[in-house]
């Protein structure tokens, strides 16, 4: 019954790994799928690279969102009000660039800011007075959509500067076109180039992990499962990367939405931040009767998903060329079904920035798929609602058999 | 005479991986109180939800014989209708419904889907002066104490036409009034036929109440005690449990005492909740280097409230007085400057204020020190696994690896957990909050160990505890407190429960 200490280690088998790690793969592996169920669907539209660049134009802001969003799930909450935040700070960057005629260098910073104080004064009552976010936020979700009609006066603003909407419609020019080998089918080599070195660097750093992992006597994934994870994960990234190198490479949105999974991944697993937030949403009490000023890290959470908010706002903003007051509504429920599709858990303390990405990938590919098929809202919402159902249901069913 | 109610024969339940009973025989007789005893792990509560159809015919082998028949119970309301029913350790009683209401719950009086209050509450006032509660039937769960909520969940198996009541560690919440209320009415239905099975980590209370005892180790049954043919001592029980026979239950110790580590003068602090109610009157203590010093009193004499309300104003409110380390004063008022000040505390309840169950040994071993393994912010990774590799080996704990989850740890190893996460930040006064509650004999004597081993390194140790042979055991000195005031300090010499017991009634007669 006993396990002892002195038990000998073994390797799990691959059937065992895969076990004990299905979420994550199941979760790559449904996106696969249903890419290619709508790739054969559409009738090979969906892999178009005009197609690919549109996907990620429309989804950059739900998948920047998801992140903080995340974070704030993790910790035990849930945030409402992203979609009115995202219409309030368009129409605030629409006033300043289009009324006052600021430049965007001075306005971008300056709404991240006020994104941020949005989110802190809903954080500061959830964390310091104890009121449950869901109220808070739905309060915040009334209050800040109703100041958006307020100080758009009801009425669109727009069209924005040329140097604003780059923000959302420029793409990453061709630095390396000279060395272009194909110039015919290749219109940005860049991309490509960056693609490749990526995923050289992926693979590099993976076997190097590998190594230190073996010097430390820690256990590794079983190498067969490494080397086709490696395999399937480059093989894909290389034919988008591809795919987008034929069209007109990296939009602005990719390479900002990029460092910033980068950016969120990191703070999740490896930084203190990341793992007393996990600690807190698991168990508040123990958390706080640990030293962690869990006050301070919940209104933190609040404040850095305004900030999300605020460039998911600009970058809608500049997407539409135009602030309106109806932007971003309901918004927050993609944002919330897309960590919850990727594994969060609602009761807080578990859930990862992958899944939920991958999550809001899945919801994108869908929409996307759906309107291309030319299937209208009525069914999106149905599908959408019955997938988030069976994401959470595997986990739930999961769960219990394990 | 020969009148046997329950017949358990050849129970054997696997889970995934592990045997968990393997061929157990339990024969229980109509009116007596059987007790099951074992270490944590032994296969009681398994047992017992084999017994009450948790575990569904088909899952386990064996044979459950009860009133002369084979039994399959597929659910637990297939084994309630025959008037067998389980009391868990964790209550499930609805907090804010009131006391009718539970008691009736899912089983109304009611006529067409109308409950019928006036009988409900009639029959609910019969069911409570059967068990001695006075309390109206509307008074809601959560206005009530913890011994007397165990009472209403007897009350409403009472309600149910009980035969055969299983009560799962009843009274490891209870203080000692409570618990010699319960047991006192578990004897009384006994006299009134009714059989019960009950399962205890307290022995003394075993030794009170059982005519048989039965003892299980490792799925396993070990022997069946009868308690009126031989006097069975709590020596040759725990013998039973843990196989081996168990010299002393605390192990020896030369105490090596230094310079005052700890000093707290004229701790007044006010109830959390009723605030303009003072909790605690001049608390003044002391802890030295290489002593380990404990707390006695009763429930609700306000001890866990002193040591939360020191270590970062955890409790309570409008706190004065003064904390000294080293003769130094230092700020407690936030709970990482008491870490800082040399200060840890491993709290009373571990599951929902120790440890974050979800989360994996090493993450738990790390909780509350994380920068010691981190540089600017981001953590390193082999520094925190050596960490919580070396408390894993330290500490025994017994797991398959420092990444299985807390919430799969049985309660002795957890407790070691919340342990090394104390211990990770090198406190020199280590507070212990019922270290050893809920854990086996085997474990208990572990954590012993480990505290003499703390001790001997010039730490000092504050322990509170309900058990008292623990303190007289453990402690080197021993404060009393009762009603929120530290009534008595006893040195080891004049330590006894006989003393103990005394200062409380002498300071309660005073007030």
């Amino acid at each position: 019954m006993v396990i002892e200490t002195s038990a000998p280690k073994t390797t799990p088998s691959i059937g065992d790994y895969l076990r004990n790690n299905i979420r994550e793969y199941g979760l790559l592996v449904a996106l696969v799928v249903i890419m290619l169920f709508f790739q054969f669907l559409t009738n090979g539209v969906l892999f178009k690279p005009v197609n690919l660049t549109n996907l990620v134009l429309q989804n950059s802001f739900i998948v920047i969102m998801a992140l903080g969003m995340l974070l704030i799930i993790v910790a035990g909450h849930i945030d409402l009000s992203v979609g009115s935040i995202v219409a309030f700070t368009g129409g605030l960057s629409a006033i300043m660039l289009v009324k006052w005629g600021l430049h965007f260098s001075i306005v971008v910073p300056l709404c991240l800011v006020l994104g941020g104080l949005v989110g802190a004064a809903q954080g500061y009552w959830v964390a310091y007075r104890k009121i449950p976010a869901f109220i808070v936020t739905l309060a915040g979700m009334l209050v800040f959509r109703g100041l958006t009609y307020l100080v758009l006066q009801n009425r669109p603003i727009g069209p924005f500067p040329k140097d604003f909407q780059l923000l959302s419609t420029g793409f990453i020019p061709d630095f390396l076109y000279f060395l272009n080998p194909l110039p015919g089918v290749i219109t940005n080599f860049f991309a490509l180039v960056t693609v490749l070195v990526l995923v050289a660097l992926a693979i590099y750093y993976g076997i190097r992990d590998r190594r230190t992992n073996d010097l430390h006597g820690t256990e590794n994934e079983p190498f067969a499962f490494f080397v086709l994870q490696m395999g399937i994960i480059s093989a894909v990234a290389v034919f988008l990367g591809f795919q987008l190198s034929t069209y007109k490479g990296f939009p602005n949105v990719l390479v900002v939405m990029a460092l910033l999974i980068a950016l969120y991944t990191f703070v999740t697993t490896r930084s203190t931040i990341g793992r007393r937030i996990y600690a807190m949403g698991g168990n508040e009490k123990a958390a706080k009767l640990s030293g962690i000023n869990t006050e301070r890290l919940t209104f933190y959470t609040f404040v850095n998903m305004g900030v999300l908010a605020a460039l998911a706002g600009m970058i809608i903003a500049a997407r539409l060329n135009s602030a309106t007051p109806k932007a971003g509504v309901g918004f927050e429920l993609d944002v919330i079904a897309a960590c919850f599709i990727g594994g969060a858990s609602a009761s807080g303390g578990v859930g990862k920035i992958t899944g939920a990405v991958i999550g809001a990938f899945i919801m994108g590919v869908m929409n996307n798929g759906m309107s291309i098929m030319g299937l209208g809202i009525d069914y999106q919402q149905l599908v959408k609602g019955l997938v988030l159902l069976a994401a959470v249901f595997f986990d739930v069913y999961n769960k219990n058999k394990g | 005479m020969d009148n046997i109610i329950l017949e358990m024969r050849g129970i054997t339940k696997t889970f995934p991986g592990v045997k968990a009973l393997d061929n157990v025989n339990l024969k229980v007789r109509e009116g007596e109180i059987h007790a099951l005893v074992g270490e944590n792990g032994a296969g009681k509560s398994t047992l017992m939800k084999v017994l009450s159809g948790v575990y569904p015919a088909g899952t386990y082998d064996g044979e459950i014989h009860y009133d002369r028949e084979v039994r399959n119970f597929s659910t637990i309301s297939d084994s309630e209708h025959l008037g067998i029913i389980i009391i868990h350790q964790e209550l499930a009683l609805v907090p804010l419904l009131s006391i009718a209401e539970n008691i009736f719950l899912g089983n109304e009086i009611a006529a067409n889907g109308v409950i019928d209050w006036p009988q409900t509450f009639s029959r609910t006032q019969g069911l409570l002066s059967k068990v001695g509660l006075k309390e109206p039937p509307t008074t809601r769960i959560t206005d009530i104490g913890v011994g007397k909520q165990q009472l209403v969940e007897i009350a409403k198996a009472l309600s149910k036409k009980v035969r055969l009541l299983i009560l799962d560690e009843p009274t490891a919440s209870l203080n000692e009034t409570d618990s010699d209320a319960l047991l006192k009415l578990l004897m009384e239905f006994r006299k009134q036929g009714m059989t019960s099975i009950i399962i205890s980590h307290k022995l003394n209370e075993i030794k009170k109440v059982a005519d048989k005892i039965t003892i299980l180790r490792d799925g396993g049954t070990v022997e069946t005690l009868d308690c009126h043919n031989e006097d069975i001592s709590e020596d040759r029980i725990i013998k039973g449990m843990v196989g081996r026979d168990m010299e002393d239950r605390y192990p020896p110790r030369e105490p090596k005492i230094g310079e005052t580590l700890l000093e707290v003068k004229n701790w007044n602090v006010f109830h959390q909740q009723h605030r303009d109610r003072q909790f605690l009157h001049n608390v003044n203590f002391s802890v030295r280097a290489g002593e380990v010093v404990g707390i006695a009193g009763l429930m609700g004499a306000g001890r866990t409230e002193t040591v939360m309300s020191i270590f970062g104003k955890s409790w309570g409110h409008k706190i004065t007085g003064e904390v000294f380390m080293h003769g130094k004063q230092v700020d407690v008022s936030t709970i990482p400057r008491a870490i800082d000040a040399g200060l840890a505390y491993v709290t009373e309840d571990r599951k929902q204020l120790g440890l974050v169950l979800n989360n994996n040994i090493m993450h738990n071993t790390t909780l509350a020190n994380l920068n010691a393994v981190a540089s600017n912010g981001v953590i390193d990774d082999h520094k925190e696994r050596k960490v919580a590799t070396d408390y894993r080996s330290k500490l025994r704990i017994r797991s398959h690896s420092i990444y299985q989850e807390a919430v799969n740890l049985s309660g002795g190893n957890q407790q070691k957990v919340v342990l090394s996460k104390w211990l990770f930040t090198t406190p020199e006064v280590l507070i212990l909050d019922e270290p050893t509650r809920g854990i086996d004999v085997g474990a208990k004597y572990e954590i012993y160990t480990i505290i003499n081993q703390l001790a001997a390194e010039g730490k000092g140790i504050l322990m509170i505890s309900s058990e008292m042979p623990e303190l007289l055991g453990t402690c080197d000195r021993i404060y009393v407190m009762n009603e929120g005031r530290i009534v008595a300090e006893l040195s080891k010499k004049e330590a006894s429960q006989e003393s103990i017991m005394r200062a409380i009634m002498r300071s309660g007669e005073k007030h």
